[in-house]
């Protein structure tokens, strides 16, 4: 008897445990921009997946290549076919720890963020420094940083190497709400 | 002992579903998608034919097109380089799904208009479809004066076509079109000569890597121009894409580049040699 409630007990915990600590958003927003003297190429996916654990500042992004929208088709289709190669990697993920989570109030609270991004099947370790709010009912977070195009094997031929650049500045702007 | 147990694989089941990795659950919430399949061919044209890639909306090409003559014609024809049948087109992108081109070839001073709807598109995903399908259909005009005798009017001066282009990518670096063809002529050289012509065209692209890609192109047509001694059309192509260009260099027994006249009219051997240099060049406004 004693055992069965025991058992009930960790059950409950973690029934409990999954249903009430993740935040997800299915609308983030990432948005990135190369700045180079000839061109300037802009593209925003707001379609991507984003969720936090609450309980451990864990945190997981997706990102489906493909959801990503240029102001030309053309950008859009070399973007997939020749640079990201999306069908062979359709997704970039994001995996890491929110640092210093207990911390974050219902203000504005600077954090950074410590994990491994995959892009184009290679994956860094990064730092990324971040703003978040956190409410019962939501966890908001945004903030921007730069890749390395080189770091993740996406190779830009010589011939448009003056409209691309080698860093590109990544944005994102999460509204996590619960997860049940 | 067994209590322990029983306990430590309930301890062990809650731990992992807490610790249920977050990308798993991630995966399973990702919307189903459809995604059309892109880049089957990435230019108009496989090689001499059309392929199903429309132009986008809005999106005016200018296209520079050369056959020289045919390479066996020996060096005091400089392999066939001091002949040449330039095309010049425009190409404008009414919607997405529709491409309307005119164009205008020096062979026998030809104008073209042509008209490419794109009906079905490939699909992966939810409303997985394995194939696409565009219709095509163009005039041509020749306006070349006749020689004494031999007049004609205009109507007896056109020429029609209609395609049902097939297409599918069968992977990344793979692509197939299969093209039933139909060519009508107002006008025949000879009584013999058929009005109607049906043919079958078939395509590949097969990419190199990620700038260069070999198509190649085949008409069987059903039915020749005895006048002639029409051959079936055998071409193959390079693709360079250059940023926000594809160039291509062409290897074909055909001199002309509208269909009515490369499908129907190709006189060349192109295993005896018959083989004429080309490239399609494109500016995109």
């Amino acid at each position: 008897m004693k055992i069965i409630s025991t058992l009930f007990l960790f059950l409950f915990v973690a029934f409990f445990a999954n249903g009430q600590e993740r935040f997800l958003t299915k609308t983030g927003t990432i948005s990135f921009f190369s700045k180079s003297p000839m061109e300037n190429i802009e593209a925003e996916n707001s379609q991507v997946l984003s969720i936090v654990d609450a309980d451990s500042g864990q945190m997981a992004i997706a990102i489906l290549m493909q959801s990503f929208l240029f102001e030309k088709a053309l950008m859009q289709e070399h973007f997939n076919e020749n640079y990201v190669e999306s069908e062979i990697y359709p997704k970039a993920t994001f995996k890491g720890n929110i640092l210093d989570f207990d911390k974050i109030s219902a203000t504005e609270t600077p954090v950074k963020i410590f994990g491994v991004i995959t892009i184009h099947g290679e994956s860094q370790k990064i730092t990324i420094e971040a703003i978040a709010k956190k409410t019962q009912v939501a966890i908001f977070m945004k903030g921007d940083f730069y890749i390395n195009l080189a770091d993740f094997a996406v190779d830009i031929p010589s011939i448009v190497r003056n409209k691309i650049a080698q860093k590109i500045k990544v944005s994102f702007r999460f509204n996590h709400k619960p997860y049940k | 002992m067994r209590n322990y147990i029983l306990t430590g694989c309930v301890l062990l089941g809650s731990f992992q579903m807490t610790a249920q990795d977050l990308l798993a659950i991630l995966d399973k919430e990702t919307p189903k998608s459809e995604n059309v399949v892109t880049a089957t061919f990435k230019g108009t044209r496989i090689v001499n034919g059309h392929s199903i890639k429309n132009r986008k909306s809005k999106e005016l090409e200018f296209i520079i097109a050369h056959r020289f003559g045919r390479v066996n014609t020996g060096f005091e024809e400089l392999f066939g380089l001091d002949q040449a049948n330039i095309r010049f087109a425009f190409e404008y992108g009414v919607t997405d799904a529709l491409t309307a081109g005119l164009g205008r070839s020096s062979f026998e001073k030809t104008y073209d208009g042509y008209l490419k709807y794109a009906l079905i598109k490939q699909k992966k995903g939810v409303h997985n479809f394995p194939f696409a399908v565009s219709l095509f259909g163009s005039i041509a005009a020749k306006s070349q004066k006749a020689v004494v005798g031999s007049e004609r009017s205009f109507a007896e001066s056109l020429y029609y076509v209609g395609q049902v282009l097939i297409a599918k990518k069968v992977n990344a670096s793979f692509s197939v079109q299969i093209t039933p063809t139909y060519v009508h002529r107002n006008l025949t050289a000879v009584t013999a000569d058929p009005h109607d012509i049906f043919a079958l065209g078939f395509g590949t692209r097969l990419k190199l890597n990620k700038r260069v890609s070999l198509n190649a192109e085949y008409y069987q047509q059903f039915d020749k121009l005895v006048s002639i001694a029409a051959r079936n059309s055998l071409a193959f192509g390079v693709d360079i894409e250059t940023g926000g260009h594809v160039f291509q260099i062409i290897l074909s027994n055909a001199i002309t580049m509208v269909e009515k006249s490369f499908i129907t009219e190709s006189t060349g051997n192109f295993f005896n040699g018959d083989i004429h240099l080309g490239f399609n060049l494109s500016r995109t406004f």
